[in-house]
Order: structure tokens, then C-alpha cells, then sequence
């Protein structure tokens, strides 16, 4: 399916959607609340397929996360990006690893730098830091005075 | 509460394998929780190399954090700074000169090439089987003074950069890369006679590690991992970059899914990858090696993706970009990271003596998974 044809049945999917313009994928932001039942969507509707997560990020935006998405096809070959925005605060999305089962790693991580929590993850521990580990590295305010080197 | 330390509760013994295990092929921890001799459970532990190289990137100019990127996948290093120098000519929408994109790939499969060797040592070794490992270091050896000769190193290049290389090729360059062409044919008759075709050898890989194809689209299984599987993944045929699109070559498929597939789909990739090689090898055009950019580069606002086939798979560089001198987010993509998030199902109700039969087809660069 071609981008255009792709945006033009997503807004028909849906409809709250917004879409942001550029880049080489469709973009589309989504509310934290919907991101379950769309995922659902993205996965099983024909057409659409999108059986294959390759990428899942974190941006921190000061004012708030935004969680990015990147999915593609094996069957059709299109791509897609879907972007959740976050509260900084209390950032929590639902886990979509029952769909996707890469996603179980990649939300670990997230966890793991972003503080971001998956509701009914798994097995949510920190990944790639100690389990006492304090704070979270990748947000911009992260502070290590004694790891970090300012130049 | 445990009766006793090492076991659970429900009997199941637990062990550790490494983070110090030769079989591991770096720091990878992983939990096993053993019925007998049968694994119920394997829980990996990362981070025992974690860099936060994506924390470090962000305060590195875009010509700078493609040198990180050499220390992840160490031996797919090439493949790594040529996926970070792409996205960053994406954005700056650099058009990169004909012979520099030739170098790029011949480079890229010779990179390949060695890769694959040193798994193909690595993992008979793991198996028991210490011959194999000379073998292939021997060949890696002549790859690898090709290298250094042109990019002054042997094993993070750092040779590509954004715009094109770094040099231009060695003199001897061409007549080197031939005359390797020539020793790895007539020995690869000679790795497949010593380990392909040995009895035990398959006995043991046979079976071994199944991964469905359903599965292996789930996990994100790409590279060697996901096309034994069937699954066809190949970046180079699917969103061809630089001259892929022109090049004649084979997506090699296999539909086993266990650890010989794996194992097979490598060796028939090094043959294609010669096939690339001799392709271009006598077709390298004159002209600039490097396009004109400027000193200080600034990627305009905006998100940037690029993925490449690396010796392991799709490897994803994701830029965010404010307009700045650095990048406000790098995510690196790595395709180890998702190929070990399917070693647990893999390896669930098999023997602990079929776990590094299968881990070892997984080719796991531990720097690459914990970045």
C-alpha cells in the first residue's frame, strides 16, 4: 500500500489520529489510552498486517515523553510510525508484547532509561542497569557527576 | 522460601551461565532454570558492556558519533558506520560520488565475509571442535590486512564517514581483493568437507533451536536468524541502499528454522557475497572518493531513519534532530537485541546441551546487544 492510501484508511481507522507531516513513514500520534486497541488493529486487520515491530523508542521532549513505534509489513512492505505522548511525570502505556513479543525487551529498556511503565508488562525489571540503579539516563535533566564528562 | 540456595520451589534447579563463560562470546549472563538436564526457563542478563553510547551520541557532532557506532557491532563495524553515515546523508540529502559508494559496498561484503568466518570458527569451537577456528582465522587474517592497508585499522575501521571514505583504496587494493577471492574458493570445499558434512556436526545442529516463522516475525528475528526461518528479511533486497539495486545476488531462504539452517544460510551468504564482490571489483569508476560538505554539519529538524543489513541483520539508526550541531536523540536498532529476545522460546523443553548449539547460531556480539 502507498503512503497515501495507507493515511487514508488509517483515518478512517482512527479518527481521533492526528497526523504529522514529513519524513519517509506515515506518522501518526495516538492517545495513550487507544494505543492498546489500535496496536490490536495495526496487527490484525487485514490490508494493514503490520506483524513486525522493528524499532521501539523513547524521546524525551522535556515537557513531556513521547513513545515512537516503528512497525512494518512482512506481507504488504509498508511501514509506519505510531507516536503515544506521555506524561513526564507519570509516564504509563499499556504493554503491547502480547501482540508483538519483541516488544517485552524493547519496553524493558524503555523502562530501564525513560522510566516509562508498561501496564501488565511481564516482567518489568531494569534491563541494562543495576536493579538500585537511581533515576533514569536518556531523560535530558539526568545528572552523573561522577560518570559524566562535560566538555 | 527456598530449601536451598540454587534451587526453586518447585524443585527446578537454578544455574548460572556466565557473564565470564567462553560459550557466551562476551559478558552475557543468562539464568537457567533447569528440570534435570531439561531447561525450563532461561532468563538473559544484559548490560555487563553497557556504554550508553546513545547518551553519548547526543552530545557528539554528526561526525563524530560514527566512530561509537565501530564499538557495537565490532564485527560488522563497516556496516555500522555506513547505516549512521546514510541517515545523516538522508538528512542533509548529500548525493555520495559513484566510486565512494562502490568502495562502500565491496567493503561491506568483505566485512561480512569475516564476520561470518569468525562465527564459523566460533561456533565449532563452542561445539567441541578446536580445527575449525584456525581455519577461519587464517582466511579472516587475509581480509583483515586488506583493511588495515586501506583504512589503517583492523578492526573498527572508522573508514566510512558521511559524504563517502575517509581515503581512497590502497594501490594493491584490487589485486589483493582478487587474489582473496581466489584463496576462499578453494577453501571453502574445505570447510564444508571439515565441519558442514561431519555426521556429528549435524547430528548436533539437526533439530536443534526451532523457531517457527510466526515467531521469528514476532521476536523481530532479521539477518541469518530470521531468513532460516523463511522469513525474507533481507535489507539489501527489500529497500535497496546505495548499489544493492543493481547488483545481482541471492536472498538465501531456508525453512527449518533450527540451528543447521541458521548455520547453512551463513555459508551460502559468503558465496553471495563474493558473488557482489567479484560484480564490482573491476568496476570501481574514477573520480572523487569524498562529496564537498561542509566542515560543520547541521541535520535540519526533523526524524531520520535508515536501516541497513549488517553481518547479524537489520541494523536501525533512528535520528531526532532540533536543528543543531548534535543529534537530541539517537536510537540504535541493534539486530542482536531482538535475535536473543527469541533465544528463551528457542531453546524451552530442550536439552542444557542443545542451549549453545543454539545460542552459537545465533551470532551474538555482546557490545551490540548492550550498547
Amino acid at each position: 500500500m502507498t503512503n497515501e492510501d495507507l493515511k487514508n484508511k488509517l483515518t478512517e481507522l482512527f479518527p481521533s489520529a492526528t497526523f504529522e507531516e514529513g519524513g519517509e513513514f506515515i506518522n501518526f500520534f495516538i492517545e495513550p489510552s487507544q494505543w492498546k486497541s489500535c496496536a490490536k488493529e495495526l496487527k490484525e486487520k487485514a490490508g494493514l498486517d503490520f506483524d513486525y515491530l522493528f524499532c521501539v523508542t523513547c524521546v524525551d521532549w522535556k515537557t513531556h515523553l513521547t513513545m515512537v513505534y516503528h512497525l512494518s509489513s512482512t506481507i504488504h512492505r509498508h511501514s509506519i510510525v505510531v507516536k503515544v505522548k506521555l506524561n513526564r511525570d507519570q509516564p504509563e502505556i499499556d504493554t503491547v508484547c502480547d501482540i508483538w513479543k519483541t516488544a517485552e525487551f524493547h519496553e524493558r529498556e524503555a523502562f530501564d532509561f525513560f522510566g516509562v511503565t508498561f501496564i501488565n508488562h511481564p516482567d518489568l525489571r531494569r534491563l541494562f542497569l543495576t536493579d538500585d540503579w537511581v533515576g533514569f539516563p536518556l531523560r535530558k535533566d539526568y545528572d552523573d557527576p561522577i560518570n559524566m564528562i562535560k566538555l | 522460601m527456598f530449601e536451598e540456595i540454587g534451587t526453586t520451589e518447585d524443585g527446578y534447579m537454578v544455574i548460572n551461565i556466565g557473564p565470564q563463560h567462553p560459550a557466551t562470546h562476551g559478558v552475557l549472563h543468562l539464568v537457567m532454570t533447569l528440570n534435570g538436564e531439561t531447561i525450563v526457563k532461561t532468563e538473559p542478563h544484559l548490560g555487563y558492556i553497557h556504554r550508553s553510547i546513545e547518551k553519548m551520541s547526543e552530545s557528539l557532532t554528526y561526525r563524530q558519533f560514527i566512530y561509537a557506532t565501530s564499538r557495537m557491532d565490532y564485527l560488522s563495524s563497516h556496516i555500522n558506520n555506513h547505516g549512521c553515515s546514510l541517515c545523516v546523508e538522508k538528512g542533509l540529502q548529500i548525493e555520495v560520488p559513484e566510486r565512494a559508494q562502490i568502495i562502500r559496498v565491496i567493503m561491506d561484503e568483505l566485512t561480512r565475509i569475516a564476520s561470518h568466518e569468525l562465527w564459523w570458527g566460533a561456533m565449532a569451537m563452542d561445539l567441541g571442535a578446536f580445527t575449525p577456528f584456525f581455519h577461519a582465522f587464517r582466511e579472516r587474517e587475509t581480509i583483515t590486512e586488506i583493511m588495515e592497508e586501506t583504512c589503517g585499522a583492523r578492526l573498527t575501521m572508522n573508514y566510512i564517514c558521511p559524504g563517502g571514505v575517509m581515503a581512497d583504496l590502497h594501490p594493491d587494493f584490487q589485486k589483493k581483493v582478487k587474489s582473496f577471492i581466489t584463496l576462499y574458493k578453494s577453501k571453502i570445499n574445505e570447510y564444508n568437507e571439515l565441519v558442514t558434512g561431519n555426521i556429528i556436526f549435524q547430528n548436533r545442529m539437526k533439530g536443534v533451536g526451532y523457531l517457527s516463522k510466526e515467531d521469528a516475525i514476532s521476536f523481530g528475528c532479521t539477518g541469518p536468524v530470521g531468513r532460516a526461518s523463511g522469513v525474507s528479511c533481507d535489507i539489501r533486497k527489500l529497500y535497496p541502499y546505495e548499489v544493492y539495486g543493481k547488483l545481482q545476488f541471492d536472498e538465501i531462504l531456508e525453512t527449518a528454522g533450527d540451528s543447521f539452517a541458521r548455520y547453512m544460510v551463513r555459508i551460502h551468504e559468503m558465496n553471495q557475497s563474493i558473488r557482489i564482490i567479484e560484480q564490482l571489483i573491476d568496476n570501481i569508476p574514477d573520480g572523487e572518493f569524498l562529496a564537498k560538505t561542509k566542515a560543520v554539519l547541521k541535520l535540519p529538524k526533523g526524524e531520520f531513519y535508515q536501516r541497513v543489513e549488517t553481518a547479524r541483520g537489520e541494523f536501525g539508526v533512528y535520528i531526532v534532530s532540533e536543528g543543531g550541531t548534535t543529534p537530541y536523540r539517537i536510537k540504535y536498532r541493534s539486530p542482536g537485541f531482538s535475535n536473543l529476545s527469541a533465544l528463551p522460546t528457542m531453546v524451552k523443553g530442550s536439552k542444557i546441551g542443545d542451549l549453545i548449539a543454539a545460542m552459537g547460531t545465533l551470532d551474538l556480539v555482546i557490545p551490540d546487544l548492550d550498547r
